[in-house]
Parts: structure tokens; sequence; C-alpha cells
């Protein structure tokens, strides 16, 4: 092969392998929130469909996870602020075993349910695939966003999505 | 031997595909155990460069003592 | 060498595909703020070496992480070698560190400098690493090149001066396999050129004079090229504990080969507790032109009589222990540690022999063994 064919064809081969491993894009439309029903830490169980007509954050963490235990004073500040124009907050812990997350949350508490998912159900049925992980759920019980990771000043782009959220009809 | 060429396109791949994303057996929430700060390679750096410097003086050999990865895998 | 230049081609392939590639949201964690202060103590084979040992490292926006070192060796000698054909001596090694990390999406970039300094040895050494979580975080890859220089001279010799040039590349892969088990492999190349032996060690000689033998200066080649492949696993026990195996197979060009295998237990003992106990066992061949006594004088145009390059083995036992705590009215470090490790290591040699007892015929003496203490007594903090 001359030098300007293998040039053609390393360049070729590199196009190629661009365009399999390109990221693939979001998709879009907003699919329905899948239901859950889970032991809440101040007693009893929550559900999602308990929560229809509010705008949901749900909030996928462990107590292990760095960026977790980062983002939870900004939530906490989001769910005092917003409860009252109908915003719910779940804190889902993904732990197999609840020492931990009580042990954290023994030294900081915060105001926002806790519910806990072992089996790691819901995790499944949502796709969780980073943590911590972020889903907003419109007042008529559908996923308009879903942020994987934390980095500090990403509350910024929470807040404005769920006030856009709040402004909708239920 | 794996002609160098081929070696390359696989590599590069391996580079590229950094990009993409794919579903992991062991899923984000199930690092509990792995991010446990007992699993880690090298939990005190200090304390173990310095036992790898002991070694190193007196022995032949040196080299690969390693150890990136494992941990929460968070973000 | 083509090995170098494929091993270059590879690299620069793979950094040209992470710079290209677009930052996703999605990104990786630097890991957390601390300080250690350390003091060493190492006591074996008639050497006491001892010193602090500083490291400090801070990130900044999650983005960008600074660290620095500092580490003093304070050496008192009077080892097998000193005795025999020199005097016993202390002197002081210095190293300062820096080192800046850049997190951008998944991947890790990483340069760091160190300068050692001795009243004999100057080292200088560079290195950068790139390093990549994927496969959905499983796997991490980190490709590492280091670049040193050193300034060889000799105590009391103003005119000699030698010069050393290093080249490492490495290669180290990190795979998570189930949710208790982790899997590690490294590859690295350690390539050597110029003054690679020591100005004051002699090898011996059989001669006809009353001593049976007679000295004259080691003579090592120019070069040295070494390969070293590291397997390694670590596992997550149910009752909350971690066993580690690791096992690394080392040759290079002066025909040393050695193995090294080593076990290691952490266990926790209630919040506060860690303990470790590791087990290692390492053996070497000698190097191909290495000899506790040569026939004649300048009977090879490599001459060695450094045990460190004689056929050997070592063991090390040793055990650790940690206590973290809370400082109390501090709330700037978030959690403290203070540790102690102690290590009993036993070096034992099959071709070099111990000139110090008298009444052997040269060549006879019996086999050098020693026995070292090593201890590290150290405080972390997290800020």
């Amino acid at each position: 092969m001359t030098m300007k064919g293998k040039q053609l064809h390393f360049a070729v081969l590199l196009t190629g392998l661009l365009a399999l491993s390109w990221p693939a894009l979001a998709t879009d439309g907003a699919p329905p929130a899948p239901e859950f029903r889970l032991a809440n830490r101040a007693g009893g169980e929550m559900s999602l469909s308990g929560l229809r007509g509010q705008v949901v954050m749900i909030n996928f963490w462990a107590s292990w996870c760095g960026p977790c235990r980062q983002e939870f004073p900004a939530l906490d500040e989001m769910y005092r602020k917003y409860k009252p124009m109908g915003f719910a907050m779940v804190g889902i812990n993904v732990e197999s075993e609840k020492a931990d997350a009580e042990r954290f949350l023994g030294a900081r508490p915060v105001s926002f349910p806790i519910l806990f998912d072992p089996d790691n159900h819901v995790s499944g049925s949502y796709g969780v695939s980073a943590m911590p992980t972020t889903v907003l759920v419109d007042r008529k019980g559908h996923i308009r966003w879903q942020h994987r990771a934390y980095k500090p000043g990403d509350e910024a782009e929470y807040i404005a999505q769920i006030r856009a959220m709040l402004r909708e009809p239920s | 031997m794996i002609p160098s060429r081929a070696l390359f396109a696989a590599l590069a791949l391996l580079a590229f595909s950094g990009c993409s994303h794919v579903e992991p057996w062991v899923k984000p929430y199930e690092r509990e155990k792995l991010a446990d700060p007992i699993m880690a390679w090298d939990r005190d750096p200090v304390a173990s460069s310095y036992i790898l410097h002991v070694y190193e003086s007196r022995e032949g050999a040196r080299g690969a003592a390693g150890g990136a990865g494992g941990g929460c895998g968070c973000n | 060498m083509q090995l170098t230049r494929t091993i270059r081609s590879i690299a620069i392939t793979l950094a040209a595909g992470w710079l290209f590639c677009p930052a996703p949201s999605i990104a990786g964690v630097l890991p957390e703020d601390r300080a250690d202060l350390m003091y060493h103590y190492y006591d074996g084979g008639g050497v006491q070496i001892d010193g602090p040992s500083v490291l400090v490292r801070k990130k900044f926006k999650e983005k960008y992480a600074v660290n620095a070192s500092y580490y003093v060796d304070m050496v008192s000698s009077a080892s097998i070698d000193v005795i025999t054909t020199a005097s016993p001596y202390k002197e002081e090694r210095t190293q300062y560190g820096l080192g800046f990390e850049y997190l951008r999406g998944k991947v890790t970039y990483a340069a760091s400098f160190s300068n050692s300094k001795e009243n004999d040895y100057d080292a200088d050494t560079a290195s950068f690493s790139i390093s990549q979580d994927m496969f959905g975080d499983l796997t991490t890859v980190q490709l590492f090149f280091s670049r040193g220089k050193d300034d060889v001279t000799r105590r009391g010799d103003d005119v000699f001066s030698e010069k050393v040039d290093r080249h490492i590349y490495g290669i180290d892969v990190s795979q998570i396999v189930s949710k208790k088990l982790i899997l590690g492999a490294s590859w690295e190349t350690i390539a050597e050129e110029g003054f690679l032996n020591n100005p004051y060690r002699q090898v011996r000689y059989v001669d006809a004079v009353p001593l049976g033998y007679s000295y004259e200066p080691e003579r090592y080649p120019h070069t040295r090229t070494g390969n070293a492949l590291a397997l390694r696993a670590r596992y997550y026990l149910p009752y909350r504990a971690a066993l580690q195996g690791d096992y690394r197979w080392y040759n290079d060009t002066w025909g040393i080969d050695a193995n090294t295998l080593e076990i290691a237990y952490t266990q926790p003992i209630g919040d506060r507790l860690m303990f470790d106990v590791h087990f290692r066992y390492y053996m070497q061949g000698g190097a191909d032109f290495y000899s506790d006594l040569y026939p004649r004088a300048n009977s090879q145009n490599f001459l060695a009589r450094d045990k460190e390059l004689a056929t050997m083995d070592s063991q090390t036992l040793g055990f650790g222990l940690g206590y973290e705590f809370k400082v109390p009215r501090v709330e700037f470090i978030q959690k403290a540690s203070v540790n102690l490790k102690y290590d009993f290591m036993r070096f034992n040699y099959d071709d070099f022999r111990d000139l110090r007892p008298t009444g052997y015929a040269p060549g006879t003496e019996p086999l050098y063994s020693f026995d070292a203490n090593v201890i590290r007594l150290f405080f972390s903090g997290w800020f």
C-alpha cells in the first residue's frame, strides 16, 4: 500500500472508532417515574404515588459516597425553602445495612425524609448509573431531569429546574 | 507476536471507549464494600513509600508497586 | 529500542484519545485532603537510619490537587561493606517532592518532581502519569513515565564526577471483578545509563598475600534495563476485613531474576482500631558478573561484590496498629489517626561471605545473613 493509501486507511479506521465510541445522546421525552414504596426512617412507609401533585426530587445516596455527603447540606436547604410551595424530597439510601447511614445521619441530620432501598430494586428501576443520582419528577409524575454525579455548584441548576416545575399546573 | 498496528488500533479503541457508556456488572450503588477504606490498595502512602524504599535499597529488583483504581467510583 | 518506541507511541495514542474525548458531565473523585507526619527507623546489619517524613495533599474545586513531601535519612553506618573495606560514617540525605494533579471527567493528569541530596549523590526526578476510569468505573488504567538524572561524586575526591540517566515507563491496570474483589496488574520497565556502581565499593580476588585475597574497585556495565510484572488481588471478607495477595516477577540485563510474594491482612477492631499483618518473601538470582571472590585481579570485564546483586532471599513479617480519633475543639481536622508499624526482616545470602570472622581460607568464610528492625510511627490528619 502506498503512503497516501496507508494514511487514508488509518484516517478511516480512526473515524470509525470515533463514531463507534461517541457518547449516546440523551433520549428525550418525559417517561413516567417508576412507582416505589419504601420504609421511611421516621417510621412507616412512603410511596411515590402519595406525592403526586408535588414536584419531587429523589436523591440516591450512600454514607460511603463522598460527593453524596457533600451534597446533603445543599439539598436540605433546598427542601426547607421550597417545601411550602409544593416541593417534596426523598433521600433513598442504597446501602444493604442501615448502621452506617444511621451513624452518618446521627452526626449530620437532615430535615427531608430518608427511605431505605436495601435490595436496590428502586435503584435498578431508575437505572442509577452514578453515585449520587438526583432525579426530578414533575407534578404529573414524569421524570424531567436526571442528574448523575455531584460537584459543588450543581445545586444552582437543580434550583432553576425546581422553580420552573413549581410554576407548572398539577 | 501481535502486529503493532492491530495493538495500536485496539488501544485507540480502549482510549476512545472511555467516552462511551458501558453497563457495569457491579452497579455504582453496589460499591459499598469496595468503597470501604480497608479495601484501598494504599491506605497510608507515606508509610508504604518508605517500606518500598527499604526494600529497593537492599534488593536488586525494583518497580511495579502499582495501585490506582477501586474505591467508591463516585461522580 | 523497539520496545521503548512502541510504548511511547501507545502512550501518545492514549493521551490523544483522552484529550480528544469531550469531558462528560460525569467525573471521578480526587483523594481526600490529608497531612501525614512520620518518624521512620531502621536498624539492621550494622546500619541505623532514622528521620522524619512529611506528606501533605490538598485539592481545590474538586479539580486540582497539590501534594508536597519532605523526607530525611540520617545514616549511621557500620555495615559489613564499610567494616571490611572502610570506616564507619555518618551522613544525611534529604529529599523534597512536589506534585500536581488535574481531574477532567474520568481522567486524572499528574506531574511530580523530586530532588534527593546527600554529600556525594544528587538525584532529580520528574514523573508524569495519566489515569482513566472506564467501563462503568470498574477498570482503571494508568500510564506513567519518569525521567531521572543523578550526579555522582566521591567524598575526598574533588575531580570525580559522574552521571546517571534513568527512564521509567509503566502501565497499571485495576479491575473490579465483583462487589468484594478487585484485581490489579502492573508492568514497569526501568532503563538506566551511566555510572551505576558505587565509587567506594571494592571486589576481592585471590592473591598471594597473608590475608589470601586483595581488593580492587568494582566495575559495572554502563547500562541496565529491568522489567517488572506484578499481579495483585484484594478481597473483602464478610466480617469486615481485607486480604491481599501480591506476586512480582523481575528480571534485568544484568542477569538478576527475582520473585516476590506477599500476603497482607487488614482487620478493623471496633470503630477506632485498625490492625494489619503482612508477610513478604523475596528471592533473587544474582547478577551474571557478580562474585564473592574472583580468581585473580581484573579477571572479567565487569566485577561486582555488592550483596544487593548477590543470590539471596529475604523474609519480612510486619504488624501495624492504628487508632482513629477526633481532635477535640479543632473543627478544621475532620478526623485523625496515630499508627505504629513494626517490621522484622531477615536477609540470607547464598554467595556473599562474612569476612569479619578470622581463620577461614578465602572462599570458605561463613555465608552472611542479618536481621533488621523497621519502625514507622506516624500521625495522619484529614481536613
